[in-house]
């Protein structure tokens, strides 16, 4: 049985157990039902939970643990000599054993026979069912593979039987269980708080695999190139044409990344600070109820758009625009009509990612401002200062605190960026202060390195990790210090 | 009375120098005050006109996408060039690598007045018809092969430099060798365009094909299969869960350190950079618990981890908006928490969840970076018939499209923005209708 077959079977059984046993509770209830501890669709809730989740938990530890079991025995299985080799040696040759066993299981028996009496043309006759195989098999493969096959299928079998047993003994002692007596409502409401703790620590599961994984794979890089001469080389010249060839050494310097994360982030907090800053205290202070109800959420259209649009904004508008621009005001400026910015710069990119993160800071602060309390703002209207006055000289400065946890936000936002850098930053990892030249991030180096082909063995992709870890350490930084800011000043008005 | 005296002889100042009134800088001040109001429209001025420009870059570029130039012309099914040796019968892999493009271009010859001889003239005759013309013949040849040696009128795909320069976005002023279409096709151009055999028809291949290395003939059909198959597995996986966490956030978790933990944890989830639920899928998915490269059911899978921050923040939001007097009404008359949560509360909430999570699937249609790492930036030309298959998604189309560099590109990729912005303009409206159709105010 397949797995999916096996879980619909085990489901219909949770049916069955639910109906079965609300049926019997209602049944001992004899119609007067505040004899009953709970509700009768409990009792039937509790028979079928208690079908489902045994038997589910045994096929998940079958699905994960046959596997194991199976490769181990297969491999003890091996020769000698084959024993000896090294375990990558032996890894590949249990992947072969792997297709073979795949073959093997598509021949009729007849042709199986046959093949097992004369292994040497395993190779043509597999190859014609379809499974290609890198050589001819040595003959202990035949067997392994034979042996795989019967132990997966013999595991198959056992973990179909052993499912719907557990999930037919759940059922019946649940259901002998049930009693007028029986706490059915408490026990099922037991159950739905695990699953709900479960959900919720998702959350919690995911930040450990987000740093667990990446730590391993920039553990495994970190064995390769020196962490010094990754965190402060100057070099990025990982060599991929030289990929897989022996002396493949290549430089992995992480500062020029960091510098052209730092100044294209930079040029973007120049555009979006100034804009969003003055826009959310336009809308907070003066703004009148219908110019608000229009330009604040198509100001926040501009969050709503994928990054991946901005990205080809910047590359097909945005800069060919700055560069012809550029042209045009060194021909009139010099005569001589050659562009000082490149279509692909850090002004390009940081502009666009500007553009993006106005309404981030614009809605961050909007509410910051608006949750300066209103007697401070009377106060110094109530001296005569005007509104600009007031809000140059009272609300921003009461504001400060929450205002800079939001630009580190909006901050961490723009180290993050990838698509519009992708897009529109250029690929050259260069060390230089001259916003018209093209410079590249963090980001699109991970991007770059990762697509293609991958080998998880090569410190050409393993980079990747290590690049990605210091990201989400800087922005992870960023974002804790926010928070803490944010919730501080909250209080202080509390 | 000490203050009158003051008073009097401040009005008799002010009186007698009425005209140089003591400068306070009032003036100076209410021009701060209007340089101050100036700044800030013009902020929102700025905003407004970036989100102007965006859209109008991309749909003055991408609204030409949505049509297609086609050709019309009588084909000769000719088994001259089909099966000359008529082997057919014999060997039907014959019908399927046939010379179709000759087919095609030699029917376009008859109607232009070409001759048979003028190879220059027959290779620019060529250059006006799409490629995809051989798959099209060939499917139509093979699946009624009686039609060789018959003549039908057929509608196959102009080339892309038709395309463009029939939708006037070839400059013809540039000097002819530095264009793609030569005078003497643009005079064809115009030539069939008069008799009708060209003209512009609704683009139903934007929509329905695959990746193809012709701009004329590719499409988006198989990117939106991908991104329906991840917008389901995210919506089947993080509604349910992300609701079942913010519940036990919201109404059942005690006060303690394990709780603040993963309340400062979901709001740092929230502000991740996307690209590293990226690597997190690629370590995790893909190398450790092995399942295929560029499939759908990965993509779906982190794009699912991307969301759930999102829609457990408006769900626990949503949850806090209803007012405490609903649970102590339903404990009151004795219901259990659960069935207070589960009965009374979250239906009320559900409006708030469902919208929230329509924003975060927003979110997710048009996130492209960990897509990217997970391999999904691949060449799919097939419908993938399950989330197991090598997919793609509209934003990665769209990327790769946007990184092609031929002009009949351009006009796809705007395309596709467009596609993709209306799909996300459609979820937003139906979140704001659903919000404006059940919020309650309490």
């Amino acid at each position: 049985m397949s797995v999916s077959l096996l879980l619909l079977v085990v489901a219909g059984i949770g049916v069955m157990g639910y109906l079965a046993g609300s049926w019997r509770a209602g049944a001992l209830a004899g119609g007067k039902a505040s004899s009953l501890h709970s509700r009768p669709g409990y009792y039937g809730a509790f028979v079928a939970v208690w079908s489902v989740l045994p038997a589910v938990l045994v096929l998940l530890v079958w699905i994960v643990a046959s596997p194991i079991y199976i490769g181990s025995t297969v491999r003890n299985g091996f020769p000698e000599e084959v024993k000896a080799e090294p375990q990558a040696t032996q890894n590949l040759d249990y992947n072969m054993i792997g297709a073979i066993s795949r073959g093997l299981s598509l021949l009729s028996a007849q042709e199986r026979t046959a093949l097992f009496a004369d292994g040497s043309a395993a190779r043509t006759v597999l190859a014609a069912k379809g499974v290609p195989l890198a050589a001819d098999p040595a003959p202990y493969m035949l067997t392994s593979a034979d042996t795989l096959n019967r132990m997966t299928v013999a595991s198959g079998l056992l973990r179909s039987a052993l499912v719907v047993l557990v999930a037919l003994a759940g059922a019946f002692f649940s259901y002998r269980m049930i009693a007028p007596k029986f706490r059915a409502r408490n026990r099922v409401e037991g159950v739905m708080l695990g699953g709900l703790l479960a959900a919720s620590s998702i959350a919690i599961l995911t930040t450990i695999g987000i740093v667990a994984s990446m730590l391993t794979e920039a553990i495994h890089f970190f064995n390769r190139v020196p962490a010094w001469e990754f965190f402060f080389g100057t070099v990025w010249d990982p060599r991929f044409a030289a990929a897989g060839a022996a002396a493949s050494a290549g430089q992995f310097g992480l500062v020029p990344l960091l510098a052209g994360t730092l100044y294209i982030g930079f040029v973007a907090m120049l555009v979006a600070v100034p804009v969003g800053l003055f826009a959310a205290v336009y809308m907070s202070e003066y703004a009148s109820r219908t110019l608000r109800s229009v330009a604040k959420p198509l100001l926040e259209v501009l969050a709503g758009i994928p990054t991946i649009v901005y990205g080809f904004f910047a590359m097909v508008t945005v800069g060919p625009f700055l560069r012809d621009i550029s042209a045009q005001m060194n021909g009139l400026a010099t005569g001589n009509f050659a562009s000082f910015i490149q279509a692909q710069s850090v002004l390009t990119a940081g502009f666009v990612m500007g553009i993006m993160l106005i309404p981030y800071v614009s809605s961050l602060s909007d509410d910051i401002i608006t949750a300066v309390p209103r007697a401070l703002r009377d106060g110094s209207l109530g001296l005569g200062a005007t509104r600009s006055e007031t809000i140059k000289r009272v609300i921003l400065p009461a504001a400060l605190p929450g205002i800079v946890g939001a630009l580190l936000m909006t901050a961490s936002r723009a180290i993050g960026e990838t698509m519009i850098v992708v897009l529109a930053a250029g690929v050259a990892a260069r060390m230089q202060l001259n916003p018209f030249e093209p410079m590249t991030t963090v980001t699109v180096k991970i991007v770059n390195q990762l697509t293609g082909d991958l080998e998880f063995t090569s410190p050409q992709t393993l980079v990747a990790f290590a690049l990605g870890i210091t990201l989400f350490v800087i922005t992870l930084c960023l974002n804790i210090y926010a928070l803490y800011i944010v919730r501080k000043y909250r209080e202080q008005y509390e | 009375m000490s203050q009158v005296s003051p008073m009097s002889s401040m009005s008799s100042i002010g009186a007698s120098a009425r005209p140089g009134r003591r400068d306070i800088g009032l003036g100076r001040r209410y021009a701060a005050e209007r340089r101050f109001r100036f700044y800030g429209m013009a902020a929102i001025g700025f905003g407004l006109l970036f989100l102007f420009l965006l859209l109008f870059s991309v749909v003055s570029k991408g609204y030409t996408a949505f049509q297609q130039s086609m050709i019309t012309i009588p084909v000769a099914f000719s088994e001259q060039v089909i099966d000359k040796d008529n082997e057919r019968a014999a060997n039907p892999q014959k019908l399927v690598s046939a010379n179709y493009p000759v087919v095609a271009r030699n029917a376009l010859a008859k109607v232009l007045g070409v001759d048979e001889k003028d190879r220059a003239g027959l290779k620019a005759v060529n250059g006006l018809i799409s490629d995809s013309v051989r798959t099209q013949l060939r499917d139509l040849v093979v699946a009624d092969p009686s039609i060789i040696g018959t003549t039908r009128d057929v509608t196959f795909l102009a080339s892309g430099d038709l395309d463009s320069a029939f939708k006037g976005q070839i400059n013809l002023d540039v000097p002819e060798k530095d264009r793609k279409i030569s005078d003497r096709q643009v005079g064809w151009m115009n030539q069939l365009a008069e008799s009708g055999a060209l003209s512009k028809h609704f683009n139903t291949g934007l929509f329905v094909n695959g990746a193809s290395s012709r701009p004329e003939a590719a499409g988006v059909g198989v990117a939106l299969v991908g991104s329906l198959y991840m917008m389901l597995i995210v919506l089947a996986l993080s509604l349910p869960i992300g609701v079942a966490a913010s519940i036990y956030l919201e109404e059942f978790a005690p006060k303690n350190r394990l709780t603040d933990l993963i309340e400062v944890n979901i709001n740092n989830l929230a502000a991740v950079p996307s690209i590293v639920y990226g690597l997190l899928g690629l370590a995790v998915f893909v190398n450790f618990a092995g399942f295929p490269r560029s499939a759908a059911l990965v993509g779906g899978l982190v794009l699912t981890l991307m969301t759930l921050p999102t829609i457990i923040i408006a769900t626990r939001a949503a949850l806090k908006a209803v007012p405490p007097s609903i649970r102590a009404a339903a404990l009151g008359l004795g219901a259990s928490k659960m069935q207070t949560v589960f009965h009374h509360v979250l239906p009320l909430a559900m409006p708030g969840i469902l919208t929230g999570t329509i924003i975060g699937l927003a979110h997710a249609l048009g996130e492209t970076a960990p897509l990217l790492l997970i391999g999904m930036v691949a060449f799919v030309a097939d419908v993938p018939a399950t989330p197991l298959d090598p997919a793609t998604a509209l934003p990665v189309q769209i990327y790769m499209w946007a990184n092609e560099a031929e002009r009949a590109f351009v006009e796809r990729t705007s395309g596709a923005i467009i596609v993709l912005l209306l799909f996300l303009i459609l979820m937003n409206v139906g979140a704001i209708l659903l919000r404006r159709r059940f919020e309650r105010r309490w």
